[in-house]
């Protein structure tokens, strides 16, 4: 019954907009982008949903351009009235906006998921689509689309590798390699030139940070260290003492990794150690003001905080580690900016569960090592 | 027809409501989420006999596919961080694609190699698809796939993660999506409103990570949701999430338990028997043995017998009543997927594709070995006759042709 009276209310609400002249599709469109926590503005939101898979496909811009300001969760509604649309249209015979959803795709001001999700329609309609969009697309700001540029472009590359064209596929390896953002492509192209003479320097192309002040260890018995501030959580001081909880005094000490990708191992610096937590302080300066992403990835507690503040936590110990699994969003200040992390190891024994480390870059929200110069001690 | 197979339609009829029937798989493991069928299967099959379709999926998957009246349901991932969601619907006699629906991800999509996204095995009240993936998103489509609601469960409880990689299944009762989601984060069982998408109850569950979907069985005319953890299994009112009664021991955190001839199989380092409590009698464990550990896949309980199969191929059955060893047979390959029981048959699926048909009862009588040569760690569900396995990249329908 409550169901039926917000269908009723929704349908009002379309015919009095209508009626007025305004967008048709904007309460239902704000109906649905209102979701919240817990299913909050759910019935609200799909009784709005039946009345948008209604319309007809000339409704879709206004729909995909609804997901440039939704939270995630009201993303995938509005996705999946898109997708209800688009399909009813097409099965019924009916054809999509091409133009106009060719004219979303093209204009980056809108959400890299929903110009993608254009263009997949698209592509449903016209598998020449991809010809005609991908060749400019190797700077999208879509994540995805830029992915499949950077794709063509690697296959270019392998084709010339494959021919004996050496020069032309270190070319285009190079190419890909500047417009690639994803790991797999990277790591890819870059063996793919290693083949051809050329080494990547990952760790710097990634934009990992691979010279630290360390310091450790502090006390994570019983897990009591991860949710413990240590005194290098309420502000860093290089010439600081601290004692661990036996009494022992700790100093920070600079330590420079050589493992692959940034790794910092702490076993290496202070022993196969266990209930114990260390940090990993940096001091980077930056050119400019910026929005930028810490990504970490670790097999133990871990926490980031950038100028002081925290931007990310997580404590699950040794259940699998992937490069950039944690990720802490701040903005990185023009000139310096203090980095610190914090890394507890838990007391298990197994054999599986003894690393104790961390890696970690700074880079954009594609994934592209921002400019910044790491200061020495 | 086996009590068992009784059990679990009375415990379906109420717990899915009236669009699902005995013929359909709507869950994981199937009717009552025991892994027992009754319509008879082909026994032998290869890639060019008794294939009625196979269609290719867009992505990998452990989820089962489930299957109501002439659709069949199943879920996949894909993207280099398998941020791409999918649930994808197919005409049960054509193998037609019937529609296509993608959400994106909100949770972390962290895993070990071996899972992925797509990990849970989605449910079907016959009039609604509702479709859990391991990052914790969970939309509920119509029969057509239109989106009624969606939940971004991480994105409620930001500590909801696990890097292994989350895979428990959800199951129904009436009008209550539950979903038993244990980390060391977020930890949780929860009731969902099947026609809001919201909590009807959430409860408390130990801090460690879990992957046992929960199973609902009928105690004494009442139903109850049995959730098995690391040391308790606990029985909970499905309507309110209260917890009834619990055992305490030392249980499994992957294979799950099943439910028959009046006993909770719950599965660990050691196969243990419990009765539910029973007037003034409280729960209690029956019976113990140590050969029927399990590693990945569940227990099957079938005509008075219970079986199951080792990751390394091992079929142990024992007397379901008495835990008495039967017999020990050793099958070729590593198996991930819990076995099936169909018309006096039992289907055990490895993960090269070989699917061992066995007669069910105390001699162990192999009847086929019948090689798909992909890769499967899905458990195979029955339905109207058919089998339907899914692979790495694609869902197999294995029946006559019509």
């Amino acid at each position: 019954m409550r169901n039926l009276c917000v269908s009723i209310a929704c349908a009002i609400i379309l015919l009095s907009s209508r009626a007025s002249g305004g967008s048709d599709l904007t309460p239902l469109l704000a109906r649905i982008k209102a979701v919240a926590s817990e299913g909050k503005g759910n019935p609200a939101a799909s009784a709005a949903l039946k009345e948008l898979i209604k319309q007809g496909p000339e409704a879709l811009p206004e729909i995909l351009g609804a997901i440039n300001d939704a939270s995630p969760q009201a993303a995938n509604w509005l996705r999946s009235a898109v997708d209800a649309v688009a399909d009813r249209a097409l099965s019924g015979g009916k054809s999509l906006p091409v133009k106009k959803l060719e004219a979303f795709v093209r204009d980056t001001r809108h959400s890299g998921q929903a110009r993608r999700l254009a263009y997949e329609w698209l592509v449903r309609i016209d598998d020449r689509t991809p010809d005609r969009f991908l060749p400019d697309m190797l700077d999208d700001p879509g994540a995805e689309l830029r992915r499949d540029a950077v794709a063509v472009v690697i296959k270019e590359a392998q084709e010339y590798f494959d021919k004996e064209q050496k020069a032309a596929a270190s070319a285009a390896y190079r190419k890909a390699l500047t417009h690639a953002r994803d790991r797999d492509q990277i790591q890819l192209i870059a063996a793919r030139l290693k083949k051809l003479g050329v080494e990547v320097d990952l760790t710097a192309h990634f934009g990992f940070i691979n010279r630290w002040q360390v310091v450790g260890s502090f006390d994570n018995k019983k897990g009591v260290g991860f949710h413990t501030v240590y005194p290098p959580e309420k502000g860093v001081d290089l010439a600081a003492v601290y004692k661990d909880k036996d009494g022992v005094a700790l100093r920070w000490q600079e330590h420079e990794t050589k493992l692959p990708l940034g790794l910092v191992d702490f076993n290496k610096i202070y022993g196969n150690l266990h209930g114990t937590t260390a940090f990993a302080f940096a001091v980077v300066t930056s050119p400019s003001e910026r929005p930028v992403e810490l990504r970490a990835s670790s097999n133990n507690a871990i926490q980031m905080f950038l100028n002081g503040k925290q931007i990310f936590g997580r404590e699950e110990y040794h259940h699998g580690t992937r490069m950039d699994q944690h990720v802490g969003k701040g903005i990185l200040r023009a000139g310096r900016n203090e980095i610190l992390v914090k890394v507890s190891q838990n007391e298990q024994t197994e054999a599986w569960a003894q690393t104790w480390t961390f890696q970690l870059r700074v880079c954009d929200h594609l994934g592209a090592a921002v400019p910044l110069v790491v200061e020495k001690k | 027809m086996t009590r068992i197979l009784v059990a679990a339609i009375v415990v379906a009829s109420c717990a899915f409501g009236a669009a699902v029937h005995a013929e359909d798989s709507p869950q994981f493991r199937g009717v009552g989420g025991v892994g027992v069928a009754e319509t008879p299967l082909p026994v032998k099959w290869d890639k060019n006999e008794n294939i009625r379709w196979k269609a290719a999926l867009p992505g990998r998957g452990l989820s089962c596919p489930v299957v109501v009246g002439k659709r069949v349901f199943v879920t996949a991932c894909s993207g280099p961080d398998q941020e791409r969601l999918h649930v994808l619907c197919y005409d049960v006699a054509s193998g037609d694609k019937l529609w296509h629906r993608q959400i994106w991800a909100t949770g972390a999509t962290v895993c070990h190699q071996k899972s992925n996204m797509a990990a849970p095995t989605p449910v079907t009240d016959g009039k609604h698809i509702y479709a859990l993936f391991a990052t914790c998103d969970l939309a509920c489509y119509d029969m057509d796939g239109n989106l009624v609601w969606y939940r971004s469960l991480e994105g409620d409880y930001p500590t909801l993660v696990n890097n292994v990689g989350m895979a428990a299944s959800p199951v129904l009762w009436k009008n209550r999506f539950i979903a038993c989601l244990e980390t060391s984060g977020a930890s949780f069982a929860v009731g969902i409103d099947t026609a809001t998408g919201q909590n009807a109850w959430k409860v408390e569950r130990p801090k460690v990570i879990n992957w046992v979907t929960p199973l609902i069985i009928k105690n004494h005319g009442k139903d109850e949701v049995l959730f098995q953890g690391p040391s308790d299994v606990s029985a909970h009112d499905p309507a309110t999430g209260v917890k009834l009664w619990s055992v305490a021991g030392s249980f499994s955190t992957i294979p799950s338990p099943s439910f028959g001839d009046g006993l909770v199989m719950a599965p660990g380092g050691k196969m243990q028997a419990i009765r539910p409590p029973s007037g003034d009698d409280k729960a209690k464990i029956v019976w113990e043995n140590a050969k029927l550990a399990t590693g990945y896949s569940s227990p099957l309980v079938y005509r008075g017998l219970v079986y199951t199969i080792s990751t390394r191929g091992i079929v142990n059955c024992a007397d379901a009543l008495t835990g008495r060893t039967v017999f020990s047979q050793r099958i070729d390959g590593t198996f991930s997927a819990s076995p099936l029981a169909v018309d006096g048959k039992i289907y055990f699926v490895n993960e090269e594709g070989a699917t061992t048909v066995m007669q069910a009862g105390a001699q162990p009588k192999f009847l086929s070995v019948n090689n798909l040569g992909d890769t499967f760690l899905a458990s195979p569900a029955a339905a109207g006759g058919a089998l339907y396995l899914r692979s790495d990249n694609a869902l197999y329908c294995i029946a006559a042709k019509k």
